[in-house]
């Protein structure tokens, strides 16, 4: 289902992405999953956390530019292929993907999409019977 | 409206007859009461006797900014102590101020320069202007006060500070001017338009606003915030406070009173003039100064100047926008490039803050060009691609003002210094040799 991921726009200094995993660390958010883009000059940081709301509010006050984004957030199985047709779903809907990345666990995987048509991506993974993971299981993980 | 005709129109020649007459006047009058102006000719090779029009002006050695420290407080008066009854001073950033010392005739010039302004704004003796530039040591509120008193106008001496009385008082005195930095101008609009007064019942129509240097961004945003037509004085207390010059109406120049304080630009490098309305420093020479004449003080502000008539009606030159100091220009890959141009860019951009720093280098033979910015909250994307776009929109904005391309660097909000004052925003790394 649609979850909030935080995106935290971050220069390209050492320690900056420690600074963030010790703001949250003491404000008590636990991150669940997350991923760095970055070029030259800086990246940006998406991160799953167990309160989106709370982790925005420390981080803005500790001066980090930082915005919540809607994701989708899904369940495959830990098999070969199963990422490829859940692609495939979201391609014939013509549901294109600015970024996405995964993280598995055994049995699972856990992906994090995000579409550019939000409500076309949701609609086309629930038809076809893709396990989605809704906000409050995700953050308990 | 024009307060001294006479002198405001005169043609071209006669003006110039009249800067010859005076400036030989000014020259005697340093080179016998002044030692260090006598000494600084002498070893230049020129005496008064030279001085016999105004074009001989370019045989008179420069005075800069260092003569009046290294003279502090009083070594460049040329009137006694008896004459001089008041004294001003700028406020330095290193060390010592710069003392300036005026004669009875100096105020009455200064008051004359500053009549010749707001009459150009359209004001007169019917209006109430509310001078909120500091008084004291600084130029701006005493200067502006006389200015006031001299067009028989009604003035309010409130001073710097205090923005809610400000409001108030402008509220029920009716004041029809507001004389301040066009900072403060800015400042005092947002506390304006929270203050609860309706704008309609103010009588606010003019702003007289100087002493520090403002982009045309900066006016159409202060005319839009404050509903009035803000108008640029100029001044600076070497040569005199604020009425060295005004805009009028038509505000395509700031007009100079040049048969008070006679202009010049010059080369920085070499100090040679300037073909008329080429670019350079500016240098002025306080034709009718008793207390503490200049002589060819070099202003180290970059502009050039306009001689033909104005449709004002007005002969009086005309000095371009200053583009920044001469310590500011920098010559990147041959061109040369303002921070103010710069901040003219950022300042109308949405996307970012109007906060910014420069750095320059010279890597293998070749200069860069950095600029960081901070993106404005809410213009944070979660997605590289946008980011990305964003960068390479500010580098293209800047590019299509200062004709070269700068590599933008966005930075995290509040990255870069905010200050109330005066803002370190460039760093050179470039050493020169022949400096
Ligand atoms: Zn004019």
């Amino acid at each position: 289902m649609i979850v909030k991921q935080l995106s935290v726009f971050l220069e390209n200094k050492t320690g900056r992405l420690n600074d963030v995993a010790d703001i949250l660390g003491k404000a008590g958010i636990n991150m669940t999953a997350f991923s760095v883009a970055d070029n030259s000059d800086f990246g940006i940081l998406r991160v799953i956390v167990s309160d989106p709301e709370k982790a925005l509010e420390v981080l803005k006050s500790n001066k980090f530019a930082v915005s919540l984004t809607d994701v989708i957030c899904l369940h495959a199985p830990n098999t070969p292929g199963s990422l490829s047709s859940i692609l495939h779903i979201l391609q014939r809907e013509n549901v294109y993907i600015e970024y996405m990345y995964a993280f598995s666990e055994g049995k699972g995987a856990n992906v994090i999409i995000r579409p550019d048509k939000m409500e076309a991506g949701v609609e086309a993974l629930k038809n076809n019977k893709i396990e989605l993971i809704a906000a409050n299981d995700l953050y308990r993980f | 409206m024009i307060w001294n005709e006479t002198v405001e129109c005169m043609s071209r020649e006669e003006m110039r007859k009249l800067q010859g007459i005076r400036l030989k006047r000014v020259v005697e009058r340093v080179y016998h009461n002044c030692e260090p102006y006598r000494k600084r000719m002498q070893e230049a090779g020129v005496s008064p006797e030279d001085i016999r029009s105004i074009d001989d002006i370019v045989k008179l050695p420069f005075t800069s900014k260092k003569d009046l420290r290294d003279n502090y407080p009083f070594g460049l008066l040329s009137a006694p102590m008896s004459e001089i009854v008041r004294v001003h001073a700028s406020s330095g950033t290193t060390g010592k101020p710069i003392v300036v010392g005026l004669t009875r005739n100096d105020l009455a010039v200064w008051e004359e320069s500053g009549a010749r302004c707001l009459t150009a704004y359209g004001l007169g003796k019917n209006d109430t202007v509310q001078v909120s530039y500091g008084y004291g040591l600084f130029t701006g509120g005493l200067g502006a006060h006389a200015a006031v008193e001299n067009i028989g106008g009604t003035v309010i001496p409130i001073s710097s500070g205090n923005t809610q009385k400000q409001i108030m008082i402008m509220h029920d005195l009716g004041a029809k001017a507001l004389a301040c930095t066009p900072s403060y101008a800015l400042y005092l609009a947002e506390a304006l338009a929270q203050s609860g007064y309706p704008r309609e019942e103010f009588q606010l129509e003019v702003g007289v606003f100087g002493a520090e240097p403002w982009t045309e961004a900066m006016r159409k945003d202060i005319e839009h915030k404050l509903g009035i037509k803000a108008y640029d004085i100029y001044g600076l207390t070497e040569v005199m406070g604020p009425g060295v010059g005004f805009e009028c109406e038509c505000q395509n120049g700031t007009h100079l009173n040049e048969d008070h304080f006679y202009p010049e630009v010059i080369n920085p490098e070499t100090g040679i003039p300037v073909a008329p309305g080429e670019e350079g420093e500016l240098v002025f020479t306080t034709l009718t100064k008793e207390g503490m004449p200049m002589i060819r003080f070099r202003t180290r502000d970059l502009t050039h100047l306009i001689y033909e008539k104005c449709e004002c009606g007005r002969t009086l030159v005309r000095m371009g926008r200053i583009l920044g100091r001469c310590d500011d220009m920098l010559i990147i890959r041959g061109v040369n490039v303002f921070p103010s141009q710069i901040e003219s860019v950022i300042c109308t951009m949405e996307e970012v803050e109007p906060h910014f720093f420069i750095t320059v280098d010279r890597v293998n033979n070749t200069d860069t060009f950095e600029i960081q910015v901070e993106v404005k909250e809410g213009h944070y994307s979660d997605e590289m691609g946008k980011m990305i776009a964003l960068k390479k929109k500010v580098a293209h904005e800047i590019q299509s003002v200062v004709g070269l391309q700068p590599d933008i660097k966005l930075v995290e909000p509040r990255f870069l210094e905010r200050s109330e004052g005066k803002v370190k925003r460039v760093l050179d790394k470039r050493v020169f040799k022949n400096d």
